[in-house]
């Protein structure tokens, strides 16, 4: 009785191990490093990460070790003092190209690292660092898209000759026309324009009232959030931070999470930073008065551009990439007043080069001058083509690969911010805090921990022993998973660890009190061990389901804090069920299973 | 060892006894709904919004100094007050305009660097108004949500009768450690809504394990009156039920001594929860379940016979 059979004793000491092997890469701690990544999300070579260290050896700083994370490489140094030292050598050489950042980098042996094995991250409030939550507003960028509508219907009026007054309010458009006789011709004008937008009559029988579509208000929302956090991650990445965050959340929000930084100041510089395009065509001869040189982008030539600007990002409605005939392309929708232009301009130059020209505009603080800004404008062609034909305020940009046309979409949208932004939540943790908070948190699980296997040691014996041995083992799994999901530990989650100890004796002091009744009941030792794990069963899986659905709501509808405590919580009861139970009994059927007992010693 | 030697033979459940327990209960109860009521929650920046400084100086904090400072720099709303240790302050101002509470915090973080004394700057926090009242509805509606599942999942297990027994006893639990906040005006913050559901889920581990063996006894002890059933389950489970609660109290202990100001309303939201928790499911759980004149029939499934049923008449 109470033997196990040798596959399940495998089983059970080979997710041990796993468990074991998953959780070790927390225990090397960090070191300072330096992690280099391509600002288009090009992954790096070995070719290029020799390069990298190269560089740095140069300026006489050799790397204590150098590797490649996810595409990305990471310069691992001995002292903060030499992390700084590289750092400053690889941005003068790759700043153009990459987005070099002054991390920490788990201390992981190589052969740890080669197994993909990560160590769990930190939360905000352990490591410090800045989390900002944006809200979109979203009437501005209804508002905007809206003056363009107003500004379309008015000129493609004009151009049917029908007479009108067109008038903006709030999110409608009321055309009025001199009579009913118009109504149909206004209205297939209008459908022309934009065959989405919903049209009614007005109340006086003369007039036409426009709105957008809910499917559209749809659209311009996405449109303006996905390209708020386009924009917003571009200038992030321009920080200099490791694992920066940027995310969409819920309808109408956006995350940042900058880890390590101390300074919330650095979200307002990109919050305010602007960006945009120019079309302008290429001065062949060199020559004409007010042509400039311009740089290029990249791999991009430079040119030099006429005076005169054809049109400008602010007049981009949209931006998208997109095939036509097998070929990558860039549609642009330009308003009335830039198409306008465009198409006179295109008449006149068919054949002649025109460049795509990109302008970032940022707010960089003096250093040594609190509240003291200076402005920097940096100008790029990022594109120059060959007009093919007339167009207006819809035409395309061809001869770029795949990739470079979605990027093209993204920058040209990424110009400025579609709508503006207001900070809702914003905290920043400092280092010392962050530390403090690792340490507070270690210790109290420390001592918690080193408590409750005291007290399980005396009141249950050897059987208190054989639990301990569960709990420790369970800590390690709720590492091991956190690892392995890649969630990150808080504060709170370090509070769901402790509370975690706390209750997963529970499913043993529940078998064990089982086993104490079933020998003062007169059970011989195997059989009382045998119907106490047994009977306890049903109480454990009962109470541990609850306990579960309370874990499993929080995580679902909660939110910060909240979350971080969930998941401990929720790993931790589902871990302790396997050691409690299956690990226990594993070790207690090792050790009596078979015998003849006089006693158990419990 | 034993902390209950052999058996224990206490007649929880006795009417007199119940009696009391109900009373005590709903006495609670009421002092928590009443406090709640009159005095509110000290609620945190999550809930309220507003902009938080946590600042360190390098000797103990003169606080009166702090709010002159403040005072002539115009902030006179501002709340002053020690974070754990005499070196460490806390800086609370109310909601501002989205548009401008970023600036709010710059001259509040200005003015107190301009104090005289290096500080260092702990934790800021800027919250609007808006989020924190979202916060809060997320969190009603993760504890109502809780509630009603555990309620489901009870009544699928065992049934109805139990069901409300084991929520009255939660939302018992639930509402006399937030009444503990509002009595005596702790903090109230993000993270004790989740020691809150912690306690919810803690305490319904207890009242769950005890109706296990009150249905196991129902069923083996026939005969026998549900109140003497429910009185040898409660009687047979002490043990645990004490022994897992101290080893609960014990890591909370560390986690409130050790854990650091930041988590302490946490520690202490578990603390009084638990303990709370523990005398509900001997008394609240069982005592409701007894009101509702719970059975061994309520357990029992009847068992069909549907010919027989088409042979009446």
């Amino acid at each position: 009785m109470n033997k196990f059979p040798l596959w399940l004793n495998a089983l059970v000491l080979a997710i041990l191990l796993s468990g074991c092997l998953f959780a070790l890469p927390n225990i090397y701690g960090s070191v300072d490093a330096v992690q280099v990544a391509d600002n288009d999300g090009v992954a790096y070579d070995e070719v290029r990460l020799e390069e990298f260290v190269r560089t740095v050896e140069n300026a006489g700083v050799t790397p204590e070790a150098a590797y490649l994370q996810d595409g990305r490489a990471v310069l691992r140094f001995h002292s903060t003092e030499e992390q700084e030292a590289a750092g400053e050598r690889l941005r003068t050489a790759y700043d153009r190209e990459a987005n070099i950042a002054a991390t920490l980098a788990p201390k992981l042996p190589t052969w740890v690292r080669d197994l993909g094995l990560k160590p769990m991250s930190l939360g905000l409030d352990l490591r410090g660092g800045v989390y900002v939550l944006l809200e979109v507003d979203m009437d501005t960028a209804i508002d905007s898209r809206m003056v363009g509508y107003q500004q379309s219907f008015d000129e493609r009026l004009r151009d049917a000759k029908i007479r009108h007054r067109v008038d903006l309010n709030g999110q409608t458009i009321n055309i009025r026309l001199t009579g009913a006789e118009d109504l149909e011709a206004a209205r297939t004008v209008i459908r022309r324009t934009d065959q989405d937008v919903l049209i009614s009559d007005g109340a006086d029988g003369k007039s036409l009232i426009v709105r957008m579509s809910e499917t559209q208000i749809q659209a311009r929302q996405d449109f303006a959030i996905e390209q708020n956090i386009t924009t917003l991650r571009n200038r992030v990445n321009e920080l200099g931070v490791a694992e920066p965050l940027v995310q969409r959340q819920g309808a109408d929000r956006i995350v940042i999470q900058l880890p390590g930084v101390q300074d919330p100041n650095k979200i307002k510089g990109i919050l305010s930073a602007t960006a945009t395009v120019e079309f302008r065509l290429v001065d062949q001869s060199g020559g004409e008065p007010g042509s400039r040189r311009y740089q290029g982008r990249g791999t991009e030539a430079a040119q030099m551009l006429k005076r005169s600007v054809i049109a400008s990002g602010d007049q981009i409605i949209d931006a998208s990439a997109g095939y036509s005939e097998g070929q990558p392309q860039v549609n642009i929708t330009l308003d009335s007043a830039g198409g306008e232009n465009m198409l006179r301009t295109t008449m006149e130059n068919v054949g002649k080069p025109m460049s795509t020209v990109f302008i970032e505009t940022r707010r960089e603080a003096i250093p040594g001058q609190p509240g003291e800004f200076r402005k920097i404008v940096r100008q790029e062609i990022i594109s120059t083509a060959t007009i093919q034909g007339v167009f207006k305020d819809r035409f395309r940009i061809t001869g770029l690969s795949p990739g470079e046309a979605s990027d093209l979409a993204l920058l040209l949208r990424a110009g400025a911010l579609a709508a503006p932004v207001y900070i809702v939540d914003e905290r920043t943790v400092g280092p010392t805090l962050g530390q403090d908070n690792i340490d507070r948190g270690f210790n109290a699980i420390k001592i918690g921990f080193l408590a409750v296997i005291i007290f399980m040691a005396i009141y249950y014996r050897a059987f208190g022993l054989i639990a301990n041995v569960a709990l420790l083992s369970n800590v390690v799994f709720i590492v091991a998973m956190l690892s392995l999901l890649g969630a990150s530990l808080t504060l709170p989650g370090i509070a769901g660890i402790v509370l975690t100890v706390g209750m997963a004796v529970d499913a043993n002091v529940l078998i064990f009190e089982r086993i104490r009744e079933e020998l003062a009941a007169g059970a011989a030792p195997q059989t009382a061990i045998n119907s106490g794990y047994e009977k306890a069963l049903s109480s454990i899986t009962d109470a541990n389901v609850t306990t579960l659905i309370a874990a499993v709501v929080l995580f679902s509808i909660g939110t910060g804090p909240i979350k971080g405590f969930a998941i401990t919580l929720l790993l931790g009861i589902i871990t302790s069920m396997f050691t409690a139970i299956v690990g226990t009994r594993t070790i207690v059927n090792l050790i009596f299973g078979g015998r003849k007992l006089q006693s158990v010693p419990v | 060892m034993q902390i209950i030697s052999k058996k224990t033979h206490i007649d929880f459940l006795s009417p007199v006894r119940r009696k009391v327990a109900v009373a005590l209960s709903v006495v609670f109860v009421i002092v928590s709904l009443v406090s709640l009521a009159t005095r509110g929650l000290d609620f945190g920046i999550d809930f309220t919004g507003g902009i938080l400084l946590e600042v360190g100086y390098e000797q103990a904090a003169d606080l009166e100094a702090i709010r002159g400072t403040l005072a002539d720099a115009g902030f006179t709303d501002a709340q002053v007050q020690l974070f754990g240790r005499d070196t460490d302050v806390l800086v609370r101002l109310p909601p501002q305009p989205e548009d401008s509470a970023i600036q709010v915090r710059d001259q509040l973080q200005a003015t107190l660097e301009a104090g005289g004394q290096n500080i260092d700057l702990r934790r800021m926090e800027t919250v609007s108004a808006q989020i924190g009242t979202e916060l809060a509805e997320r969190g009603a509606l993760a504890m109502v949500v809780a509630l009603l599942l555990i309620f489901v999942y009870v009544m699928i297990r065992f049934q109805w009768k139990f069901s409300a027994g084991a929520v009255a006893a939660l939302a018992h639990d639930a509402i006399v450690t937030v009444g503990f906040f509002s009595i005596f005006q702790l903090p109230f913050d993000l993270t004790v809504v989740a020691a809150v559901l912690a306690v919810i889920g803690y305490s319904l581990n207890d009242t769950v394990v005890a109706f296990d063996r009150i249905r196991e006894n129902f069923l083996a002890l026939r005969g026998v009156s549900a109140e003497d059933a429910m009185n040898t389950s409660i009687n047979e489970m002490l043990a645990r039920t004490l022994i897992t609660g101290l080893t609960t109290l014990l890591v909370l202990a560390a986690l409130l001594v050790l854990g650091g100001e930041s988590i302490a309303p946490f520690s202490i939201a578990l603390i009084v929860g638990i303990i709370v928790g523990t005398y509900s499911s001997i008394y609240t759980a069982s005592a409701t379940a007894l009101m509702l004149k719970v059975s061994p029939q309520d357990l029992i499934e009847p068992i069909k016979h549907p010919e027989m049923i088409d042979d009446l008449p």
